[in-house]
């Protein structure tokens, strides 16, 4: 029977310490990635917050939660839909769970009141807010947005409006909030410049139970432009076929029309052109296995929120692929995520500009019943489109964010 | 002049919903003092109950009436059991229906997800009405004409039937009302129960053109509560006057200052509880 000697019992002590000291590195590759999603799952928000954790589940669930050979772990947050439960849930998800990177929130006004949080800490952030100053003005460097500004649609939405559809008058209306401002003024800008006029200007508040008072103001126009986000655009299209008002053709951003409302309407849908950054519809290998999975798992057709999920996780795994799976020095890992440049997402090719914003393709869909079903068929599709859409990004900035009154609306009437 | 016809028949349709919502308010505020903060959540049940039953096939004023009739069981059953251990607490009553309106909230989402729900306007209802080359949609005439009917019902009910002489005394003097056979608590359950089920039928009245989503709830619940205080507490009449008064404030003032939309909305109730603190027609209490 070997002797245990307290020397044999120290030298083994030392070659365990050692032996633990040399495996650090490779014990703390092996603690998973952390992803923190900041969502909103109660509420009246709740039905974009819900969309955007499937989207995401979809991906990790695709990549058996791996990326680049690292486990990936998904931290799942419920903001209520507020800035201050944003904030609470935010502080939670970096200084307790220690996340790699944030993906949302949801709503504008909770990204603006984390903006400030997130440039102290330095947590690489991706939502799809689209409080425009965030990558523009005022950027962040930590922030990026791989959906869409407010108006990056709707600059598009105008071109069309204005050189193929040859429209000449126009009104617009949307939620009286910075979310609606920013999406018709840079309709009206494009429009504008285009040839067109916008002649009227409606702003019904967030919550409007009837939209008949302002929908009998439209007047005589060639088309109605609206902006609509979150239940209120199913309404506002009832009560436009309604008043018999599917005579003067209907534009819609992409809240408006995104693919998981189609659902939710009928006829009143039917006819309505739209620009939108992602569609369901769109014809490619990765998109068609996306809608698949969401079908199967969840048993819906994405929108625009889970696909922009999905596409923000692909940006991460992109990332990290990068670093060879590391995470450790956030800057890095940041420079990393800004860098990307992807050809197979669902939306099509994704890269960023140095305001972390990105640059898509951005796809004019039309509304058309087909079997049955209502379908957003894509008619024109605009390739790379910035947040700055052909102005340049000097030229943009010099003016002041888009808001009720800027641009100036000089053709009302 | 087209824009002001249009506005003023779409006043009548959306006074016609807002007394079916505020009637069922009138009821369980005015004659039994409970501040019932559950109003729109009712509004919103019976608004998902009717849906999924339209959504199954069934007959549109069958599922009107199914939804009311299951959103009174559940009124009914919280009254029984909850409610009337705090008869006469005012503060109890307002924490214990607000947490239930949260609740409720929540059970919604969980069960019909966040999507809105629009059903189709039912087929012999659709359609519109074209006076002088304006369209109008007949849905909303027709929510007003049942309004009507609603109204001279519950009228008849409270002021002329015995079951209304009943609820009147066990509302003025329970304890005397006792005495002479009446079983208030029973009567204040079916009254409970009546007004959910009017506000869950309004909101199925309502939901082709309101659509069902997670918020509704407590954005009917302030509409209810403006008209009743306008109208006054406890009065069918100022219920209905202050649902169509609402009505024109809501289409007319949107048209004329949107920017003051909820200003307008507010001011008269304001006013009123300044100059005439029980309501145009509410009764003094004492």
């Amino acid at each position: 029977m070997p002797r245990v000697t307290r020397r044999a019992v120290l030298a083994g002590t030392a070659a365990g310490t050692a032996a633990a000291v040399i495996g650090m590195p490779a014990i703390a590759q092996a603690t998973p990635f952390k992803i923190g999603l900041l969502t909103v799952k109660t509420g009246p928000l709740a039905q974009g917050g819900i969309q955007m954790e499937q989207g995401i589940m979809t991906l990790l669930k695709q990549r058996g939660s791996t990326f680049a050979g690292r486990k990936v772990e998904l931290v799942s947050a419920d903001t209520g839909g507020n800035p201050a439960g944003a904030k609470t849930k935010a502080s939670e998800l970096i200084e307790r769970d220690n996340v790699d990177v944030i993906l949302g929130p949801l709503a504008a006004f909770e990204l603006l009141a984390l903006n400030d949080y997130i440039r102290q800490k330095g947590t690489p952030l991706m939502s799809l807010a689209a409080a425009e100053d965030v990558t523009q003005r005022q950027t962040n460097p930590f922030i990026m947005r791989p959906s869409a500004t407010s108006a990056q649609c709707c600059h598009v939405l105008g071109d069309y409006a204005a050189k193929e559809l040859k429209y000449r008058r126009a009104a617009t209306i949307s939620e009286d909030f910075a979310f609606g401002y920013e999406q018709m003024s840079g309709f009206q800008r494009v429009f504008e410049d285009g040839g067109g006029k916008v002649v009227k200007k409606l702003w019904p508040p967030l919550v409007t139970p009837d939209y008949t008072p302002y929908i009998a103001q439209i007047g005589n126009v060639d088309c109605v432009a609206n902006g609509f986000a979150g239940s209120n655009p199913v309404k506002f299209m009832r009560a436009y076929a309604d008043l018999g008002m599917k005579r003067i053709p209907l534009l819609a951003g992409w809240t408006a029309m995104d693919d998981a409302l189609l659902k939710s309407l009928g006829d009143e849908a039917v006819g309505v052109v739209s620009a939108a950054w992602y569609s369901a519809s769109l014809d490619s290998p990765v998109n068609k296995q996306f809608v698949a999975d969401m079908a199967k798992d969840h048993n819906v057709l994405p929108g625009g929120y889970s696909a922009g999920m999905y596409i923000a996780g692909q940006v991460v795994e992109a990332a990290l692929q990068k670093t060879g799976g590391k995470s450790d020095d956030k800057k890095a890992f940041n420079e990393a995520l800004r860098g990307v440049s992807l050809q197979d997402t669902p939306r099509g090719p994704v890269k960023f500009d140095k305001y972390g914003n990105v640059v898509g393709d951005v796809h004019i869909r039309r509304c058309e019943r087909k079997g049955g079903q209502l379908v957003n068929t894509i008619v024109k599709t605009y390739p790379d489109v910035s947040q700055f859409w052909t102005y340049g990004d000097q030229a943009f900035l010099a003016n002041p964010v888009y808001s009720r009154d800027y641009p100036p609306a000089k053709n009302l009437e | 002049m087209s824009l002001w016809l249009t506005l003023a028949v779409n006043s009548f349709g959306l006074g016609g919903l807002l007394f079916l919502l505020s009637s069922g308010f009138s009821l369980i505020f005015g004659l039994m003092r409970i501040p019932n903060l559950m109003h729109g959540s009712f509004f919103m049940l019976g608004a998902y109950f009717g849906v999924t039953l339209l959504d199954r096939g069934v007959n549109f004023w069958v599922a009107a009436i199914g939804a009311g009739l299951l959103t009174a069981l559940i009124g009914g059953l919280i009254e029984r059991f909850l409610l009337r251990r705090l008869e006469g607490q005012v503060l109890p009553q307002v924490l214990l229906t607000l947490g239930f309106a949260f609740i409720i909230g929540d059970v919604c989402l969980m069960v019909w997800t966040g999507d809105p729900w629009q059903p189709a306007t039912p087929a012999h209802l659709a359609g519109a009405v074209q006076v002088a080359g304006l369209f109008f949609p007949l849905y909303r005439l027709v929510i007003l004409a049942v309004a009507v009917v609603v109204a001279i019902a519950l009228w008849i009910m409270v002021d002329w039937t015995r079951l209304g002489a009943m609820i009147r005394a066990g509302v003025d003097d329970p304890p005397i009302a006792r005495v002479v056979g009446i079983r208030v608590s029973q009567l204040f359950t079916l009254v409970f129960s009546l007004g959910a089920a009017l506000a869950a039928f309004a909101g199925v009245m309502g939901a082709p053109y309101l659509s069902v989503y997670p918020g509704l709830d407590f954005e009917m619940l302030p509409l209810a509560l403006i008209v009743v205080i306008l109208g006054g507490t406890g009065s069918l009449l100022g219920a209905l006057v202050g649902s169509f008064i609402i009505g024109f404030l809501y289409n007319f003032g949107q048209a004329m200052f949107p920017d003051l939309a909820y200003v307008i909305l507010f001011l008269p109730m304001l006013l009123v509880l300044v100059l005439r603190p029980q309501g145009l027609f509410g009764k003094v209490v004492t």
